[in-house]
């Protein structure tokens, strides 16, 4: 059975899984992934990024929750440390699972998004589920809505802090099958709630792995969000991992992605800047060795005047890994007195190591202040010398100033569990420790 | 302590030293002086071990082995020190860790056991102080912000934590007021003993007035064209080079023209 047909059939029999609250939504969606399929490198946003050659292969698409192929044993040797203190959410195989996951905090609403959108907030849902595919116009996003049947719905109270931070785990049990996982999420954070989100991604077993991931988060006025996506996959995994955020006034965000494992991963992180003073703080650190594939797409779309974005992401690219940074900054014609700021600095470590970088503005507004700059190069050779010339071995010379390279992005993830945690990862790939 | 013999350095196609000869023994302090140009920093560069240095001709004994043989991190781990003309910054990397692994590492080549937290923070303690320097400069990125002063003040705060044999002094004294200065002295004074030694690269006397040297050399072109004692250098001050120039006036030709 080819790809496509296996999807169909799969669809067919999982239109419904959980209600029909999405069911418009979800055909929508999978007649529009019918017509444009999996990108190829002929779509403009997937010229470096080849994943169709991924789906020549037959992947299991699960209806419900097969937790009970996961241990104790796995999900504790996945575990990101200050778990004991934080809201847990797991997704198996792209399917939320209640039974696994601990919500500590009484302001923190999480339930089954295709039940909850045939419940109480069905109307909230129905308007907002989707917004990303205005912006990703590809099949990889719409086959995501077409089955999400197992996502979640999140919501965070009004004015409330989430004191816990929500940790959610994609996971994908490949083993004795391949597995293409596709975790949905859409996250309400209301006006002037404030919560902490940290992702990672772990897959089990041989067999293929790959990961389609969507969240779409609103935010509302004056809502605050911290959100960390921590990529440390096994090396032979595929993901698309999506982050698309809508801001209303005076909404902030404050997002760090730190990919180093995973062979081909692609992240697009979205923010949609719809109301005045809207702030936004975007980090990225990607790290990706042997053969490994890292593409950082990233959008900040400035609809309202006066709002702010900052965007810093670093590369080292490792023997013959190759590197994507693609980041888009739209201010439309109404954005008057938008600063929006982007950085993107890559070290490439090797001769066959690749690094494609490319600051994409579409400014249509007059009064705005808005810059951008990439570098691409290699180690310091002076600074290599200065270490070397103190007794610091030329080995651990060199980490020393890969690990300060990537020090400014690691010290903007705040929680200091998971900072420790990243630096650690990092410090044991330039084995420093 | 170094034995330099005829050493023939260059980058990229172009010589720069010509023929260096200069002897070196314990408890000695010798000075270079020499216009801009004149191949001091190359010279300094190429005993540290910079590797984008050929060198062409000439050997250099340090401590009775071959030093062009070792790494950087090696002639560090022997006893060579090289305070830098223009110390590099070094982001994200703290002052505090750096100086860490670098005297761990140099006993670590030595084959001695890396120094406990309590008997680091002593020595480093101790050794600020003589530096007379601020505390917060050793959580922050090394150098990096730094005014010119403290770089140069950091440089022999690191010569005073690694306790180099042979400690090379590029213009550590050029950019520092008099009471840097001084502090500078002071620091490198308190390192010397009778088995290690000073090399001092200055333009200028008031150094010398504080580090005082046994000999001192002029470097012309590559070349060491005259050597004498202390009071070279006032003569220096007091003439310029100029007079160095007119008695050398064509070292820089290839001596088959000569
Ligand atoms: N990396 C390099 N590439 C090309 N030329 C160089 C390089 N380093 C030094 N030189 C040249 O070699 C010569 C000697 O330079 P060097 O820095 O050793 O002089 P110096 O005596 O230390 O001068 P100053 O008193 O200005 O510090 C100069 O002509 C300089 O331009
Ligand atoms: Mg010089």
């Amino acid at each position: 059975m080819d790809t496509l047909t296996y999807f169909k059939k799969r669809f067919e029999q999982l239109g419904n899984a959980n209600g029909n609250g999405l069911s418009a939504i979800r055909r929508n969606a999978f007649d529009a992934f019918s017509k444009m399929g999996v990108p190829t490198s002929r779509h403009e946003e997937w010229k470096y990024t080849r994943i169709s050659s991924l789906f020549n292969k037959e992947y299991e698409i699960p209806g419900e929750t097969v937790e009970s192929g996961i241990s104790p044993a796995d999900l504790d040797g996945i575990r990101l440390p200050g778990y004991g203190e934080a809201n847990e959410l797991f997704f198996v195989n792209g399917i939320y699972s209640p039974e696994l996951s601990v919500v500590r905090s009484p302001e923190l609403q999480v339930q089954n998004l295709e039940k909850a959108a045939a419940g109480e907030h069905a109307a909230w849902i129905k308007a907002q589920l989707g917004h990303s595919a205005t912006y990703l116009k590809d099949g990889i996003n719409a086959l995501n809505t077409a089955f999400a049947h197992g996502g979640a719905f999140l919501k965070v109270k009004k004015g409330s802090i989430t004191e816990h931070p929500v940790y959610i785990y994609n996971i994908t049990d490949a083993r004795g099958r391949n597995m293409l996982s596709q975790p949905r999420s859409l996250i309400h954070v209301t006006e002037n709630a404030q919560v902490s989100i940290v992702e990672t991604y772990a897959s089990f077993g041989k067999e293929e792995s790959f990961s389609n991931q969507v969240m779409e988060v609103v935010m509302e006025r004056d809502a605050m969000l911290e959100y960390y996506k921590i990529q440390n996959d096994e090396s032979r995994t595929g993901q698309v991992s999506t982050t698309h955020i809508r801001q209303s006034g005076k909404s902030h965000v404050h997002a760090v992605t730190v990919t180093l494992g995973g062979k081909m991963v692609r992240n697009n992180l979205n923010i949609v800047m719809e109301e005045q003073h809207s702030e936004a703080h975007m980090y990225g650190f990607y790290f990706p060795e042997g053969d490994a594939h890292v593409d950082n797409h990233t959008i900040v779309d400035n609809v309202a005047p006066n709002c702010y974005s900052n965007e810093l992401y670093k590369g080292v690219m490792k023997e013959n890994s190759t590197g994507v940074f693609n980041g888009k900054i739209f201010v439309r014609q109404q954005a008057q007195k938008t600063n929006a700021y982007q950085s993107n600095k890559n070290i490439l470590l090797s001769p066959d190591a690749t690094i494609n970088t490319k600051p994409q503005l579409e400014i249509f507004a007059d009064d705005v202040k808005c810059s951008h700059g990439c570098t691409v190069g290699k180690l310091d050779e002076e600074g290599l010398f200065y270490l070397r010339s103190r007794g610091v071995p030329e080995s651990i010379a060199r980490s020393l100033l890969l690990h300060g390279f990537a020090l400014d992005v690691l010290e903007q993830i705040r929680p200091e569990h998971i900072r420790t945690y990243v630096d650690r990862l990092i410090s044991e790939r330039l084995e420093l420790l | 302590m170094i034995k330099i013999k005829n050493l023939h350095a260059g980058i990229e196609g172009k010589q720069i030293l010509n023929g260096i000869d200069l002897d070196i023994r314990p408890g000695e302090v010798h000075a270079i002086m020499g216009p801009n140009g004149s191949g001091k920093s190359t010279l300094a560069s190429v005993l540290a071990g910079r590797e984008d240095y050929e060198v062409t001709k000439g050997s250099v004994e340090f401590l009775g082995r071959d030093l062009l043989e070792l790494k950087p991190e090696e002639r560090a781990g022997e006893g060579l020190f090289l305070a830098f003309q223009y110390p590099v910054e070094i982001p994200g990397l703290s002052t505090i860790n750096f100086i860490k692994t670098a005297v761990n590492e140099v006993r670590k080549y030595k084959g001695q056991e890396p120094l406990d937290a309590v008997a680091f923070l002593k020595l480093m303690n101790e050794k600020m102080a003589l530096m007379n320097m601020d505390k917060t400069l050793l959580s922050r990125s090394l150098n990096e912000g730094f005014s010119g002063g403290e770089k140069k003040r950091n440089e022999i705060f690191q010569m005073a934590m690694l306790q180099p044999k042979l400690a090379i002094l590029d213009e550590t004294d050029s950019g520092l007021d008099i009471d840097a200065i001084r502090i500078v002295a002071n620091g490198v004074n308190k390192l010397k003993s009778s088995d290690n030694a000073i090399l001092v690269v200055t333009h200028y006397q008031r150094l010398l007035d504080y580090i005082v040297p046994d000999f001192v050399h002029v470097l012309y072109n590559g070349r060491i064209v005259k050597s004498g004692s202390k009071e070279l250098a006032l003569e220096l001050e007091e003439k310029g080079y100029d007079f160095i120039k007119n008695e050398n006036p064509t070292i820089n030709e290839p001596a088959w023209t000569r």
